[in-house]
């Protein structure tokens, strides 16, 4: 009997093969291939003049120089909207290379392809562009005054507003026996996965065709877009994501100009083109996210129940938007987490800067929201003299109100209706790993040892496994190999494991039998991408539903081959027998040969489906009306709603009372995504994401100056975490199984990230005694706080006292 | 504000020389015990001709100015960035990648297979500059303490583990040494 696959710490099938070098990444494909360079502004925001390109076809090796006087067809027209809203009256894209102005630092403005990259750029650096200068708007304050403009037809920089309000907030507000405001801002940061983006177009002469290779979260999107502004037939594109090094959201957005231009070059020229993103093109091109200001006054009771919650925030969506308004829909939507907010009303002004686009990165804002819900329960907490978990939990939502029906649109243009958690149970979780209750002696210790430490903690709720689809593709070989096809696509979450997994228990093989592709639009050209922690929940549901429709075809077939009904049969490690008599089988690779009429043998097994072996009915045909040959089934998963998973985090820090450094001594995590279908990669998600987290928290941010440069376009400046600034992470799961797909899962990608700059705030504001309202925070804010708050006899800031 | 500008990215606003053709050298390389050559620039990255002359691309470059530690190599045992150095400048020297590690899937290296068991990796593309770092490191320190281990990977950047499951490996991968009769 064969171990059961789901639910086991199975060690990954993708391994071996990227631990001996054997991945093949973006730029280890193509050699031999042209490659591109671009020439980008050094200007924030100016007119194009003129473009001198003379000096660079010196060069040796040059194949072609290209602006935007060159392009052709729809490439020369601005780039998609991706996801248009309503509320998204002004929406701006760019041009694949720059028109007439540029409208960040980095923005592409010649593409140069030659015999290789070193040529390339010794190209482009002798291509001199002419620039008229023009004002610059830096940051969500100066985008809000509108007294610069990014765009000239856009007023006031902004490019969708949006209001959502349930309940009659207004007389709520006005009843309610207390009201906070709290003023909040969060800084940028961004995805940088450790491979950046890059294309490889391969143009074949004799076809016509292109295959496209991208770093992409999506090849159906690539594919799409790329036959539509080359003016192709969908049926001559074809896009395969290779391995791909991380993705967190940039990838998901496309097509980048690069995606248009490598294949238009590639057939321009009949050769393969390649271009390869470098780390300072990742920083200045690649999208950003994360940067808000928000405004949000609360009205609540003497025990703390939520009564108003009246949000109002400004998103800087940086200089276009071609991925529309989802970031802050995310924010103004997931802000609720756990609770129940009373009257709700969310108003948001999507903003123009010029700087680079804003588009996901993981968690999507998500932390955000969290991040104002969660200040906002600690200052209510604050001012009731209660302590936080009780303000929280007193606002949850019971496991017997769901489903829950906040009576809000969510980012799919669905209702937000959270459909599984216990959080109670979540949060007694949380308080025994880290002992919530006995921190108040630890603290007095800590005190009399002369150190300062704090306890956070933050809750949130996240809407994973969005539609509209997936698909899975199964076929058995008559070897017995099992291939396994779904469109999605894998930056590192295990994938070829899981989805393996699932397909062995569903059809009863061995694992190692079971061989999974993603993102190979040859292979299943329906799917949409790997984006909103949906991998799991959307391709998952997929492949098991494929799969059943193949273990129902092969058990008919084998019912016919052992004269017995299916419904007697199971299927074992590949073999069909009979119930209590395993005796009478047949193994799932004769199935297949037999799933599939020959009248040409091509080995021994395949002779037992020719013409003349075995017996039939004369009378029916050798594949009857309602039949396919072969042993294989397709299936879609469409779920009518996202399914929400939800987690609490809590953690302890401790603040140097003199250099003000903050060092997370513990972080502990519970988590909720359904069933697991692979605990050791749930949990290594859970770790990547609190990691990422506390980047965001803690040291990385975007630091552009007045003029729009952006000054920390490096590793060596962006400070990402190393392993010795990411601290040991404690994890205990709960798991409520979705009620909503087949196998109860719910995503499990982006959880870690959301709440960590909530919990890290909540803890030092817990360990320093003043408010925490900016995130990250460095030592040396935290060291001006304390000046400030040391000059000041008033602890609560002006913001907070009781209108 | 309204200000002309002509810029050029190698020389803002200035004149350019003629471009001279590029001189081609023969490098000679020992690479994983195996002596290689290709005709190459002088100043080719050695990352570069390891990936793309040599055609051995299990080296990665993360940020091509020495901070990632993907393109991390042995060099005569000692790990290198090797987006920092010219490969010219290697020629002297005994060069190890990944592949010289363990290049085969089903014949790990202690340091390989301790990554698999512990789910030391996501996307697996800052990896191999893990795999160099660690299996050096515990040439010198065969039985490093969790601390030691996390310590000793505080080099490399990884952005999708969030290290935990990197340092168990360290930790695993010496102690596999051990029952391989490698330490």
């Amino acid at each position: 009997m064969s171990t059961r696959q789901m639910g086991e710490r199975v060690q990954r099938r993708e391994d071996p093969r990227l631990l001996t070098g054997n991945g093949r990444y973006l730029d280890d494909l193509g050699h031999g291939a042209l490659e591109a360079a671009f020439v980008r502004s050094p200007h924030a925001h100016a007119r194009v003049l003129d473009v001198d390109i003379d000096d660079a076809w010196e060069v040796d090796g040059v194949e072609a120089i290209y602006t935007w006087d060159d392009l052709t067809g729809r490439v020369a027209e601005p780039l998609p909207v991706l996801i248009p809203h309503p509320a998204m009256t002004h929406a701006r894209t760019g041009y694949c290379l720059a028109k007439d102005t540029v409208n960040h630092v980095g923005e592409a403005v010649v593409m140069v392809v030659a015999r290789d990259r070193y040529v390339a750029e010794d190209a482009a650096q002798r291509i001199r562009v002419s620039y008229e200068q023009l004002s610059v708007v830096v940051g969500v304050d100066n985008a809000r005054s509108g007294a610069t403009l990014v765009h000239d037809d856009v007023p006031d920089n902004v490019s969708a507003h949006l209001v959502q309000e349930v309940g009659d907030l207004e007389s709520a507000m006005a009843a309610a026996p207390n009201r906070l405001t709290l003023e909040l801002s969060i800084e940028r940061s961004a995805c940088t996965p450790m491979e950046g983006k890059g294309v490889y177009a391969k143009w074949d002469l004799d076809e016509g065709s292109l295959r496209l290779y991208s770093s992409t979260q999506t090849t159906t999107g690539v594919r799409a877009a790329v036959a539509a502004k080359l003016g192709m037939p969908l049926a001559k594109v074809e896009c395969v994501a290779p391995d791909v090094g991380g993705g967190f959201g940039v990838k998901i957005m496309h097509p980048w100009p690069e995606e248009v231009l490598v294949p238009w070059a590639a057939r321009n020229l009949g050769r393969d083109v390649k271009w390869t993103e470098d780390r300072r093109e990742h920083f200045v091109s690649s999208a950003h996210e994360r940067g808000q200001l928000q405004e949000v006054t609360v009205g609540f009771d003497d025990e703390g129940h939520l009564l108003a919650l009246d949000v109002r925030f400004w998103h800087d969506n940086g200089a276009y938007t071609p991925y529309g308004i989802i970031v802050p829909i995310i924010t103004a939507t997931q802000l609720l987490g756990p609770y129940k907010p009373g009257a709700y009303r969310v108003e948001f002004w999507s903003l123009y800067t010029n700087t680079v686009l804003v588009t996901p990165y993981r968690g999507a804002g998500r932390p955000q929201g969290c991040f104002a819900m969660e200040r906002t329960m600690d200052a209510i907490a604050a001012h009731l003299g209660l302590d936080r978990t009780v303000v929280r939990e007193r606002n949850f939502i019971q496991p017997d109100e769901m489903p829950y029906d906040h009576g809000l649109m969510f980012q799919d243009g669905r209702p937000l209706k959270y459909d599984s958690g216990d959080f109670p149970a979540s949060l007694a979780k949380l308080k025994a790993l880290v002992g919530w209750d006995d921190f108040a002696a630890h603290r007095e210790q800590a005190e009399r040892e002369g150190r300062r430490v704090g306890l956070g903690i933050g809750c949130y709720v996240e809407g994973t496994g969005v539609g509209p689809y997936e698909g899975g593709h199964v076929h058995v070989e008559t070897s017995g190999r099992v291939n396994v096809a779904t469109g999605l696509t894998t930056q590192g979450q295990g994938h070829q494991t899981i989805l393996a997994q699932i397909v062995a228990d569903e059809l009863g093989v061995r694992i190692e039998d079971v061989h999974v592709t993603t993102g190979d639009t040859r292979r299943m050209p329906y799917a949409v991408g790997t984006f909103a922690s949906r991998g799991a929940v959307m391709s998952g549901n997929a492949v098991a539903l494929a799969a059943r429709v193949v273990r129902a075809k092969a058990l008919k077939i084998a019912a016919d081959a052992l004269e017995v009904s299916a419904d007697d049969l199971e299927i074992d490690d590949g073999v069909i027998s009979v119930k209590g008599a395993p005796g009478t089988s047949v193994a799932l690779s004769t199935v297949a040969v037999l799933s599939n009429p020959l009248r040409y043998a091509f080995d021994q097994s395949a002779a037992a489906a020719t013409q003349f072996a075995g017996t039939f009915d004369p009378d029916k045909p050798p594949v009857a009306d309602d039949e396919e040959p072969g042993l294989e089934g397709k299936d879609f998963y469409s779920p009518t709603q996202a399914t929400f998973a939800n987690g609490m985090h809590a953690a302890i820090v401790e603040t140097d009372p003199v250099t003000a450094e903050i060092r997370i001594l513990r972080y502990c995590v519970v988590h909720d995504c359904g069933v697991m279908v692979n605990p050791m990669i749930v949990e290594g998600q859970v770790h990547g994401g609190v990691a990422q987290g506390v980047g965001g928290a803690l040291y990385e941010r975007m630091v552009y100056d007045e003029s729009g440069q952006l000054l920390n376009a490096s590793f060596m400046d962006f400070l990402m975490p190393y392993a010795s600034e990411v601290p040991h992470i404690e994890t205990d799961h709960l798991e409520t199984p979705s009620p909503l797909n087949p196998l109860g899962l719910k995503g499990a990608g982006e959880a870690g990230t959301i709440p960590v700059s909530a919990v890290i705030a909540s803890a030092i504001e817990d360990a320093e005694g003043f408010a925490i309202r900016s995130m990250p925070i460095s030592p040396v804010e935290l060291w001006e706080l304390r000046r400030q708050h040391a000059s000041t006899s008033d602890p609560v800031p002006a913001q907070e006292g009781s209108r | 504000m309204s200000d002309l500008s002509t810029t050029s990215a190698a020389d803002p606003g200035g004149a350019q020389g003629e471009p001279t053709a590029e001189q081609l050298i023969d490098i000679r390389l020992r690479v994983n015990g195996v002596q290689r050559s290709a005709r190459a620039p002088a100043r080719r990255l050695l990352s570069d001709f390891l990936r793309h002359d040599l055609a051995l691309t299990g080296t990665h470059v993360g940020c091509e100015h020495g901070v990632c530690g993907a393109c991390t190599v042995l060099v005569d045992g000692q790990p290198m960035r090797s987006c920092l150095m010219f490969a010219v400048s290697a020629q002297a020297h005994e060069i190890t990648t990944v592949e010289g590690i363990g290049n085969d899937p089903a014949a790990m290296s202690p340091v390989q297979q301790a990554f698999a068991e512990c789910h030391g990796l996501q996307c697996g593309f800052c990896t191999p500059g893990f795999i160099t770092t660690i299996t050096a490191y515990l040439e010198e320190n065969p039985d490093p303490t969790p601390e030691e281990a996390r310590g000793a990977i505080s080099g490399n950047l990884c952005r999708c583990t969030g290290y935990q499951n990197i340092v168990k490996a360290v930790g695993r991968a010496a102690e596999i040494r051990g029952e391989r009769g490698e330490a």
